[in-house]
C-alpha cells in the first residue's frame, strides 16, 4: 500500500526568515565594491538574511564571553569585502518579527494577530508545501539502497520510484551514494539532465557543459570568482535584482553595473538602456564583463518574451558580454500568455554555435513547482567557454570536491520526471498541478488586491514567486520615516508588520528607481491563509493613509 | 568579438590556485578508466567509493527524513526499526517544513545544540551552540573562515608542510599568502615550534602579517596525532604571535593506535586556563565524511568558534546566509553522528558493529600500508596513527629524476604517472601537498599519498602480505601468483589490488631507473 504525503504543518513558524538588506544607493550608476577608505560605504549590499528564531547572534553565552581586545581578527582587520556586503536593514525587520513570535508565544493576545507570516522568502516548504512524493521516493531509496531488495518495499514504494532509484544507482560507481562524485557531478546524472534540456529545448546538450552544485548560489558565485579580478571589473545586473548578485559582486571585489528595469512596461528590460549603462561604466575604466538576467524576474515576476531575449543575445554577442542566465523560476509561470524560453534555445535558434556566444544557464531544485531548497541541488550549464576556461572551472569546482549527492540526484529528477505510462505518472501531475494552479490563484488574489489599494499599484506576476508591488507613500510618511531614520518602505514594512504579523522585504533590499518605493511579498502562504492576508493587509494600508494622508 | 572570458583575463587567484588532489593525476587517470581500465583511486579520502558500507542506521533516519510519508505507513516496521523512526521523527520536529526547506543559515538551531552536547562530552568544557555552524561540508567552512580573514596578499596564513591541498588552494584563490611550516618526517612528522617561529620570522620580514595558523590533527597527508605537548606549544605561540589557530580535526575519530588518542585545540586551550584559555581565537572544523562514517558525498561539516569576537562572528553569519542554508540531509547525518544509538537502543549492536568493523580494518590496513612500503626499497614510511592516508617517502635515483626533468615533470609527479599507468593505482605525488627538499640524501625525497585501500576481505591480508614482502626481495613469479589468485577470487580487495600493482610497480621502476 502507497501512502500520500500526510498534511503536516509541524510547527512551519518555528523559524524566521527575513530578507535583510539594504539598499544601494539607488543613483550611483557604477556601485564599486571597493571603497574600503570609506568607513561607511556608499555602496552597500543587500541580500537574502535567514536566521533563527530560537538564536539570537549577538549574544553569545556568558560562558563564551572574553575579553577580546588582546585576540587578532578585530572587526577593523577583516576582510573589507566581507564587512562591504552590506545588511544594513537586516536587523530591524528580522529581529522585529522573532519578537512579535516571542511575544505571542508568551502571550497569544499580545499582538493584534495570533502569528506571524512570512512572506518574505522563497522557501515553500518551510509554510507547508508538500514535496513531490515521487522525488522524494527516489531519494529515500537512494539513500538507504539496502531495502531496495525487500519485498516489503514494493509495498511501500511505487514501482517507478524503485526502477528509477536502481537506475541511478547503477549511474554511481560501486552504487556508493556515501563517496564524493566527480567535481562536475555523477556522469549519468548529466547525462539525465542533458536529456532533460535537450527535451525542454529541442537542442543538444552535453554533459560536459553540466556542473552540478549546492544550489544556484555556489554557481554563481563560481562565475563570479572567476570574472572578477579588481573593482575594475564590472557585471551588468538588473534592478531591481536579486540580492545574490550584489553580495557576491561585493565578496569578490567587483563593481556592480545596474540597469533599470522599466516598471511601466511590466518590468520590461530595453536593451537600449542597457547600453546605456554599458557605455556609461565603460567611461568610467569599468571592464564590463558580464550581464546577468533573471528570467522569470525575482523580485519583479515577469517572463520575458522572446523577442526581447534575442536582443538580449545579440547585444551580449555584439559586446562581448557572458550571459548570465538566472532561469531557477523555469517552472514557475502563472500566466497563459507567457511561456518559458531558455537563452541557450533562443541563442540556438537564431543560428548562435557553441563559438558564437559564452552563455551560462542557472537552474536549482530550490523553486519551480518542487521547491526543494532544504537540498541544495542545482547545476549551470556552461557554453561557449575555451577548454583552458572549463579547466579553470573544473579546478575551482574541485576544490570544494563535490557537490552534495542528494542535491545531484533531485537535480536529475526535477529534470527527468515521471513520463505518461509511469505508475506515478498520475499523481505526480496532480500534485504539480496543484502546487503550480494554486500558485496562480494565490498571485492574482493578492494582485488583485494589492491593485486595490489606495496608491499601490502591482504589476502581475507572470512568474516566479513574488510580487513586487510600488506604493506611492504620501509625503507625510516619508517625513516620518526621515525623523526614525528609516527608509520610507522600510518604515512601510515595519508598520505592516506590527500591525498585521505580515513579514515583507522592503524595495530598497532589491533596488529600485530612485523616490520610488516597493516591498516584495512571496505568494507563498498556504492558499487557505490568503484571504486573512489579503483582509489584513487592506486594512492595515487604510488604516495607514488615513493616518499619513496628505 | 573577442570573448569577454578569454584565459588572459580570467582572474589571476584562479589561475593560480592549485588543487593536487584533483589535478593532473586525477584527470589522466579518469581518462585512463573511460579507456576501460581498472583505476583504484587512493587520492582522496573517499572510503564508500572504494566499498566501505555506509553505517546502516543514519541511512534509515535519513531515508525516513526524505519519505516522512512512510512514517504514517502501517507496514513502515517491517522496513524500519523503530529508533530510527523516533530519530526521524525527533529530526523532522526540528525543521520547518523538513529537508524540503532552508534552515537558519548557521544550520538548524536543534542540531547544532547536539553538536554542541558532543563537545560537552568530549572535552569537558561546555560549548555554545551559537557558535557553531553547520557547512555543505569542512571545505565550505575553511573557505568561510579563510575569506573572513584574508584580506591581500599580506595577510600570510601558516600552513603544515605536507599540507592538505585545500588550504593552498584557498589561500591562492583569495589572494593571500601561504606560510609553509615544515613538520618535521624524522620526529613522526611532529611540529617543531622552532622551525615555526622562523617561518613567522621570515615571512614577516617580507612584510607579511601573520594572521592564522592551520594545524590538521589527525594529520593530513602526514597521518600523524599531535601530542598534548606538542598542542600547548602551538597554542603557546598563537597566543604570544597574535594569530587565529584554524584546527582541522576531520580524522579524529580516525586513530590507529593508543599511545597517542586524539585530543582537540579547544580541550587542550580550556585546560591551559586563563589568560590563553580566554585569548587565543580557535576554529575547530569537523565533517561527516571522514571517521568510520566517510559520508563523503553528503557534503556535511561543522565549525566551532571560541573566543572569536561577536561582531566577526556576524560578519561570518552574514557570508553564510549568502549561501541560504547547508543541505539539510547532511545537517542530519551530523547531528546523527553526534549523537549515534546508545547501549540499549534497539540499533545500538548493528551500529557499534559496523563502526568498529571499520575502524579496526582501517586499523589493520594502516599497518600492512605502513609495513608494505617500509618493506620497499628506497622507501620510507611513517606509520600512519590517524586519518586515511600513507605517505610515504621515496628516494628517488638520479636517473629517475633525469628523466622527470626531460619529460618536463616533478619527479614525484613522474613517479606517480609511471605508478599510475603501470597499475591503474591513483595517488597524489607529494608536490601537490609541498615538502622539503633534499635533506640528508644527494638526491631529493619524494612522497606520495596512498589513501587506505579499502577491504573487504580481511583473512587475506596476511597472506598476501606475506607474499608481497617476498615479492619485494624479488620474487616476481611469487607475485605473478598473488596476482593470479586474486584475479580468480574476484573477492579481492581493493587494498590487495593496491598492493600487488604497487609492488610490482616498485620493482619495475627500481629495474628501470636504478
Amino acid at each position: 500500500m502507497r501512502k500520500f504525503a500526510a498534511e503536516k504543518s509541524n510547527n512551519l513558524l518555528a523559524h524566521r526568515k527575513i530578507c535583510a538588506v539594504s539598499l544601494q544607493h539607488p543613483t550611483a550608476s557604477v556601485f564599486s565594491s571597493q571603497s574600503h577608505q570609506n568607513p561607511l560605504p556608499q555602496s552597500s549590499i543587500l541580500l537574502r538574511f535567514l536566521s533563527s528564531a530560537a538564536s539570537n547572534p549577538s549574544a553569545p553565552s556568558e560562558s563564551m564571553a572574553s575579553d577580546y581586545s588582546s585576540t587578532p581578527i578585530k572587526i577593523d582587520s577583516i576582510n573589507p569585502k566581507v564587512l562591504e556586503c552590506e545588511y544594513a536593514v537586516r536587523g530591524e525587520i528580522v529581529n522585529l518579527a522573532q519578537k512579535l513570535q516571542e511575544d505571542l508565544k508568551v502571550n497569544p493576545d499580545s499582538h493584534p494577530f495570533n502569528e506571524i507570516i512570512y512572506c518574505n522568502i522563497g522557501n515553500p516548504q518551510s509554510l507547508g508545501q508538500q514535496p513531490i512524493t515521487f522525488f522524494r521516493e527516489v531519494l529515500a531509496l537512494c539513500d538507504h539502497p539496502a531495502i531496495l531488495d525487500k519485498g516489503e518495499t514494493q509495498g511501500i514504494f511505487s514501482a517507478d520510484s524503485i526502477e528509477r532509484a536502481f537506475q541511478i544507482l547503477d549511474q554511481i560507481p560501486g552504487r556508493a551514494t556515501g563517496a564524493y562524485s566527480h567535481s562536475q557531478g555523477i556522469k549519468g546524472l548529466r547525462d539525465t539532465i542533458c536529456s532533460g534540456i535537450e527535451a525542454r529545448d529541442g537542442f543538444p546538450a552535453d554533459p560536459n557543459d553540466i556542473f552540478l552544485t549546492d544550489g544556484a548560489s555556489p554557481a554563481v558565485h563560481m562565475m563570479m570568482q572567476l570574472l572578477i579580478r579588481s573593482e575594475n571589473d564590472g557585471i551588468l545586473c538588473p534592478i531591481p535584482q536579486y540580492p545574490l548578485y550584489s553580495a557576491s559582486i561585493a565578496l569578490h571585489g567587483g563593481s556592480l553595473v545596474p540597469y533599470y528595469l522599466d516598471e511601466a512596461t511590466g518590468w520590461g528590460l530595453e536593451v537600449s538602456d542597457v547600453k546605456k549603462q554599458l557605455e556609461a561604466a565603460r567611461s568610467k575604466g569599468i571592464d564590463v564583463r558580464a550581464l546577468v538576467v533573471i528570467n522569470p524576474g525575482n523580485p519583479t515576476g515577469q517572463v520575458l518574451a522572446e523577442s526581447n531575449q534575442q536582443q538580449i543575445v545579440d547585444f551580449c554577442k555584439n559586446e562581448g558580454l557572458v550571459l548570465l542566465a538566472d532561469e531557477v523560476y523555469q517552472e514557475n509561470i502563472y500566466v497563459p500568455d507567457k511561456q518559458f524560453h531558455s537563452f541557450k534555445k533562443v541563442a540556438r535558434s537564431m543560428g548562435y554555435g557553441e563559438k558564437d556566444i559564452s552563455l551560462v544557464s542557472f537552474q536549482s531544485v530550490s523553486k519551480g513547482y518542487y521547491g526543494e531548497c532544504g537540498k541544495r541541488g542545482g547545476y549551470m550549464e556552461v557554453t561557449g567557454f575555451a577548454p583552458e576556461i572549463r579547466e579553470q572551472m573544473y579546478k575551482l569546482a574541485s576544490v570544494n570536491l563535490c557537490s552534495n549527492i542528494s542535491g545531484q540526484i533531485l537535480a536529475s529528477l526535477v529534470m527527468s520526471p515521471p513520463k505518461v505510462g509511469d505508475e506515478s505518472y498520475e499523481s505526480y501531475t496532480a500534485e504539480r498541478e496543484g502546487i503550480l494552479s494554486s500558485l496562480a490563484r494565490r498571485a492574482k488574489t493578492l494582485e488583485d488586491a494589492l491593485n486595490s489599494l489606495e496608491g499601490v499599484t502591482c504589476n502581475r506576476a507572470e512568474g516566479a514567486m513574488y510580487l513586487f508591488p510600488r506604493i506611492s507613500l504620501p509625503n507625510k510618511a516619508i517625513e516620518a520615516a526621515k525623523s526614525v531614520k528609516t527608509a520610507p518602505d522600510a518604515f512601510y514594512a515595519r508598520r505592516l508588520l506590527n500591525a498585521t504579523g505580515v513579514v515583507v522585504v522592503p524595495g530598497s533590499g532589491f533596488g529600485q528607481v530612485p523616490g520610488t518605493w516597493h516591498f516584495r511579498c512571496t505568494i507563498l502562504p498556504q492558499e487557505d491563509r490568503i484571504p486573512a492576508i489579503v483582509s489584513r493587509l487592506t486594512d492595515f494600508h487604510k488604516a495607514f493613509m488615513d493616518e499619513y494622508r496628505d | 568579438m573577442s570573448k569577454s572570458l578569454d584565459y588572459e583575463n580570467l582572474n589571476e587567484n584562479v589561475k593560480k590556485c592549485q588543487y593536487a588532489v584533483r589535478g593532473e593525476l586525477y584527470l589522466r587517470a579518469s581518462e585512463l578508466q573511460k579507456e576501460g581500465k581498472k583505476i583504484i583511486f587512493t587520492n582522496v579520502g573517499n572510503p564508500h567509493a572504494l566499498g566501505q558500507k555506509p553505517l546502516t542506521f543514519p541511512r534509515q533516519v535519513v531515508a525516513l527524513c526524505q519519505a516522512p510519508f512512510l512514517l504514517d505507513d502501517p507496514n513502515v516496521g517491517l522496513l524500519f526499526p523503530a529508533d530510527a523512526i523516533t530519530k526521524a521523527k525527533h529530526y523532522l520536529s526540528l525543521t520547518s517544513g523538513g529537508l524540503g526547506a532552508y534552515s537558519d543559515s548557521r544550520g538548524l538551531p536543534g542540531v547544532r545544540k547536539e553538536v554542541a552536547e558532543f563537545i560537552e562530552r568530549r572535552d569537558g568544557y561546555p560549548s555554545d551552540p551559537e557558535l557553531i555552524f553547520l557547512t555543505d561540508g569542512a571545505s565550505k567552512g575553511v573557505m568561510q573562515i579563510l575569506q573572513s580573514i584574508i584580506r591581500g596578499a599580506h595577510d600570510g596564513i601558516l600552513v603544515p608542510v605536507p599540507q592538505y591541498p585545500l588550504y593552498s588552494a584557498t589561500i591562492s584563490l583569495l589572494g593571500g599568502s601561504l606560510v609553509p611550516y615544515y613538520l618535521e618526517e624524522t620526529a613522526n612528522w611532529g611540529l617543531d615550534i622552532g622551525s615555526l617561529r622562523q617561518s613567522v620570522a621570515q615571512a614577516r620580514s617580507q612584510g607579511i602579517t601573520v594572521r592564522a595558523m592551520v594545524i590538521i590533527n589527525p594529520g593530513n597527508p602526514t597521518g600523524q596525532c599531535l601530542s598534548e605537548a606538542n598542542l600547548k606549544e602551538i597554542l603557546n605561540f598563537c597566543y604570544q604571535n597574535n594569530v587565529v589557530l584554524l584546527g582541522d580535526e576531520v580524522y579524529q575519530q580516525n586513530i590507529y593506535q593508543d599511545e597517542r588518542p586524539f585530543i582537540s585545540s579547544r580541550k587542550v586551550l580550556m585546560d591551559m586556563g586563563p589568560p590563553i584559555s580566554k585569548a587565543v581565537e580557535l576554529v575547530s572544523f569537523h565533517t561527516v565524511s571522514k571517521g568510520y562514517w566517510g559520508e563523503c558525498g553528503q557534503r556535511g561539516g561543522y565549525f566551532e568558534m571560541t573566543n572569536i569576537s561577536p561582531k566577526t562572528v556576524e560578519e561570518i553569519y552574514k557570508v553564510a546566509s549568502i549561501s541560504l542554508s547547508p543541505n539539510v540531509p547532511a545537517q542530519i547525518f551530523m547531528g546523527l553522528m553526534m549523537n549515534p544509538p546508545k547501549p540499549g537502543d534497539i540499533s545500538y549492536d548493528q551500529f557499534n558493529r559496523e563502526s568498529k568493523g571499520i575502524l579496526e580494518s582501517l586499523r589493520k590496513r594502516a599497518h600492512i600500508m605502513t609495513d608494505g612500503f617500509n618493506s620497499c626499497r628506497n622507501v620510507v614510511c611513517n606509520f600512519t596513527e590517524g586519518a586515511m592516508y600513507s605517505f610515504p617517502q621515496i628516494r628517488l635515483p638520479p636517473k629517475a629524476i633525469e628523466a622527470a626533468k626531460s619529460a618536463g615533470k616533478v619527479p614525484d609527479v613522474f613517479y606517480c604517472l609511471k605508478l599510475l599507468e603501470a597499475t591503474g593505482i591513483s595517488t597524489v605525488p607529494g608536490s601537490g601537498f609541498g615538502q622539503k627538499e633534499g635533506y640528508g640524501f644527494p638526491s631529493a625525497n619524494h612522497h606520495l599519498a596512498c589513501g587506505g585501500g579499502h577491504a573487504r576481505d580481511h583473512g587475506q591480508f596476511q597472506e598476501i602480505q606475506r607474499q608481497i614482502h617476498g615479492a619485494v626481495r624479488g620474487l616476481p613469479r611469487v607475485l605473478e601468483n598473488v596476482r593470479g589468485e586474486v584475479v580468480k577470487q574476484k573477492k579481492a580487495s581493493a587494498a590487495v589490488y593496491c598492493w600487488d600493482f604497487y609492488v610490482t610497480c616498485c620493482k619495475n621502476f627500481i629495474t628501470n631507473y636504478c
